[in-house]
């Protein structure tokens, strides 16, 4: 009987289980003590508008961790979005495609930066993103209502709108994750970026330009901080300077794909694992608005399941850390 | 250290001179420059005050260098600083006979917190980013929710002369800040654990290879939990500097952890683990505190600070590595 369960759990990734685990029982508690129907369409919204923004930003940084690299400039990135969007759309409806255009250039540039500072000048991931992240802090700080400017009209709708019965945000959700997933699994430079994060000096020597696989990464990495970023100021309407270091999305991208079982040491992670981790946090975040309970308990859960899930990996897989 | 460099004979030592030596450099340039703008700062008020603000960093430093010389890292000591900072208030509430067990007891806490981090790290396996990552998102929440969003009760004097008050004249010597007395404590006990004792050895031993260590006989798992305790002590000291120096607030610490890891890199640690001295961290933290210091007299207080230290971090770190290829 045992025997069979474990069989059975292990037909799925464990981030699906505990995605699974965390719904029924937040249906559960919301359906005793709540306020209101857990299964309502309203519900569903708010559930997946609260998920797009960390989850694009997860799924970029799981890039980044593919490749056994890690982006901490990813929050700043956001705020930088955040900021320059109102300034190039200036309220123009016309401007709204090239705005998008030349802030995911900016996103490009910054990945290409992090890059080259990772492989040619060879320092390490953490201290050249934390580096350029400071760096983008100090343009916002810097230009902060220097730029002014405001939403075009119907820019808003990516994050309000809906295309038939499907929510704009849900929309681009499944779209980017779909993208992600293709360019992981069906090209050549996904099957790379697993080669490096493996084993570097394995991929170099079978002829993989390693640099530029990482200087890829990363390029993904910052694209999906920016359209994140575009979904937020679409939400917000104006330019927040706070919102990605607020809410800490560096930290916390990393947190939800190591919790889906993307490994730190590179070679090993997905989109879907990581994604259910995020939708985990919503669930959380909706179990404790429903219930009415102080949001920093909140907090001290999810610091507390990021812990748990990644232990659980990790002891069953008994390999040295530091 | 010693034995290490007598192995690897004069050229080592050498080395490990000249490199501690551009690192003093660029801090005497930083000086020379405040000076410059401000020919008041060599007078001991100001200088004073610039050790007074540099001391909590300077003990982050030391804290952050034991669990980086392992490998690892602690992302929590912020947090730990704003949760030993918020209970302090709380406790004590404007009550000055508490202070004596108020201050051992958040110290203890501290320790304890670092402590459950180590075991994390080095019992479950857990990465000791995500480790710490997740011990500071659980601290901010429970400090904030343990003082209802905001910085409640009161700090009395007793308590916050450690962070901002003077120590009585002695004869001509006046103004000496009672944390400065803190921060020799400190720095002598991290000196003889980093550089004395066979801890710090063990502590280069497992940075440089965990496993060779083990195989070695050293307790991998305790030095790992040990360095992580004083990681966690440090944030408590230096959280109880900060609450004397600024006064009760929720954002404290808030980004002190990555000025931590950059003070110790900046000093030189090298961020695989193996390599690291209190002396560098010491000239790490000042360096950007002079930074800052500089940034301020200059008139680019806020805006620049964080642009400046970033490139100033990428650099230091660039020019490390740079130099460690051209050497191969």
């Amino acid at each position: 009987m045992r025997y069979s369960l474990a069989r059975l759990l292990r037909l799925l990734p464990a981030a699906y289980w505990i995605l699974v685990v965390c719904f029924l029982v937040t249906w559960a508690l919301c359906e005793r003590f709540g306020q209101g129907d857990f299964l309502t369409l309203e519900n569903f919204n708010n559930f997946i508008a609260r998920s797009v923004a960390l989850g694009i930003v997860a799924i970029g940084q799981t890039f980044a961790l593919l490749v056994a690299s890690v982006d901490l400039s990813v929050a700043n990135l956001i705020s930088v979005t955040v900021v320059t969007a109102p300034f190039l759309m200036q309220g123009d409806p016309a401007l709204i495609l090239p705005a998008m255009l030349g802030l995911l250039a900016i996103g490009v540039l910054v990945g290409l930066v992090n890059g080259l500072i990772i492989t040619r000048l060879r320092v390490s991931p953490l201290i050249a993103t934390l580096g350029v992240g400071l760096l983008l802090q100090g343009f916002i700080n810097a230009s902060f209502g220097h730029l002014p400017g405001k939403v075009a009209p119907g820019f808003q709708s990516l994050a309000y709108g809906s295309v038939g019965p499907f929510p704009a945000p849900l929309l681009l959700l499944v779209g980017v994750t779909v993208l992600a997933m293709a360019v992981l699994h069906l090209t050549r430079f996904g099957a790379h970026l697993y080669g490096v994060g493996g084993n570097a000096e394995v991929a170099r020597l079978s002829g993989i330009h390693t640099g530029r696989v990482m200087i890829g990464a990363h390029m993904m990495s910052a694209c999906a901080a920016v359209i994140s970023g575009i979904f937020l100021v679409s939400r917000l309407g104006s330019a927040a300077p706070w919102v990605g270091t607020e809410s800490a999305y560096d930290l916390q991208s990393i947190a939800v794909a190591v919790m889906g079982g993307t490994t730190l040491s590179g070679g090993r992670g997905a989109i879907g694992t990581t994604l259910a981790c995020v939708l985990v946090f919503s669930l959380i975040d909706l179990l404790f608005n429903q219930m009415g309970i102080d949001s920093f308990l909140k907090q001290v859960l999810r610091g507390m399941i990021v812990i748990v899930a990644v232990a659980s990996y990790a002891v069953r897989e008994r390999r040295a850390v530091a | 250290m010693s034995a290490l460099s007598d192995a690897a004979g004069q050229p080592a030592r050498l080395a490990m001179l000249l490199r501690a030596m551009s690192g003093v450099l660029v801090l005497l340039c930083l000086f020379a420059a405040i000076v410059f703008f401000d020919p008041n700062f060599l007078h001991p008020g100001p200088m004073m005050a610039f050790v007074k603000r540099s001391t909590p960093l300077m003990i982050l430093a030391m804290g952050q260098l034991f669990v980086i010389v392992t490998g690892g890292f602690d992302l929590s000591v912020g947090a730990i600083v704003s949760f030993t900072v918020l209970s302090s208030a709380l406790l004590l509430n404007g009550d000055a006979a508490g202070t004596w067990w108020v201050v051992p007891l958040v110290l203890a806490l501290g320790a304890m917190l670092g402590t459950i981090n180590g075991l994390v790290v080095s019992r479950l396996r857990v990465p000791s980013i995500i480790a710490t990552l997740g011990m500071m998102i659980s601290i901010n929440g429970a400090g904030l929710y343990w003082s209802g969003g905001s910085a409640r009760g009161y700090l009395p004097d007793a308590y916050r002369v450690l962070g901002r008050g003077n120590l009585p004249a002695i004869g001509p010597i006046s103004g000496v800040p009672v944390a400065m007395l803190v921060l020799l404590a400190v720095v002598l006990g991290a000196s003889w654990l980093m550089h004395r004792a066979s801890f710090g050895k063990m502590l280069l031993a497992v940075g440089d290879n965990a496993r060779a260590a083990e195989l070695a006989g050293v307790p991998v798992n305790r030095v790992r939990t040990l360095s992580f305790m004083l990681s966690g002590l440090s944030a408590g000291i230096a959280g109880v500097l900060l609450g004397g120096f600024s006064g009760p607030s929720t954002g404290v610490g808030a980004g002190l952890e990555m000025q931590a890891i950059s003070a110790t890199v900046i000093g030189g640690a090298q961020l695989v683990g193996g390599r690291g001295s209190v002396a560098m961290a010491l000239a790490g933290s000042l360096t950007l505190q002079a930074l800052f210091t500089l940034l301020n007299l200059i008139g680019l207080p806020k805006p620049l600070r964080d642009a400046v230290q970033g490139a100033i971090l990428i650099a230091a770190v660039a020019y490390s590595a740079l130099r460690e290829t051209r050497k191969h």
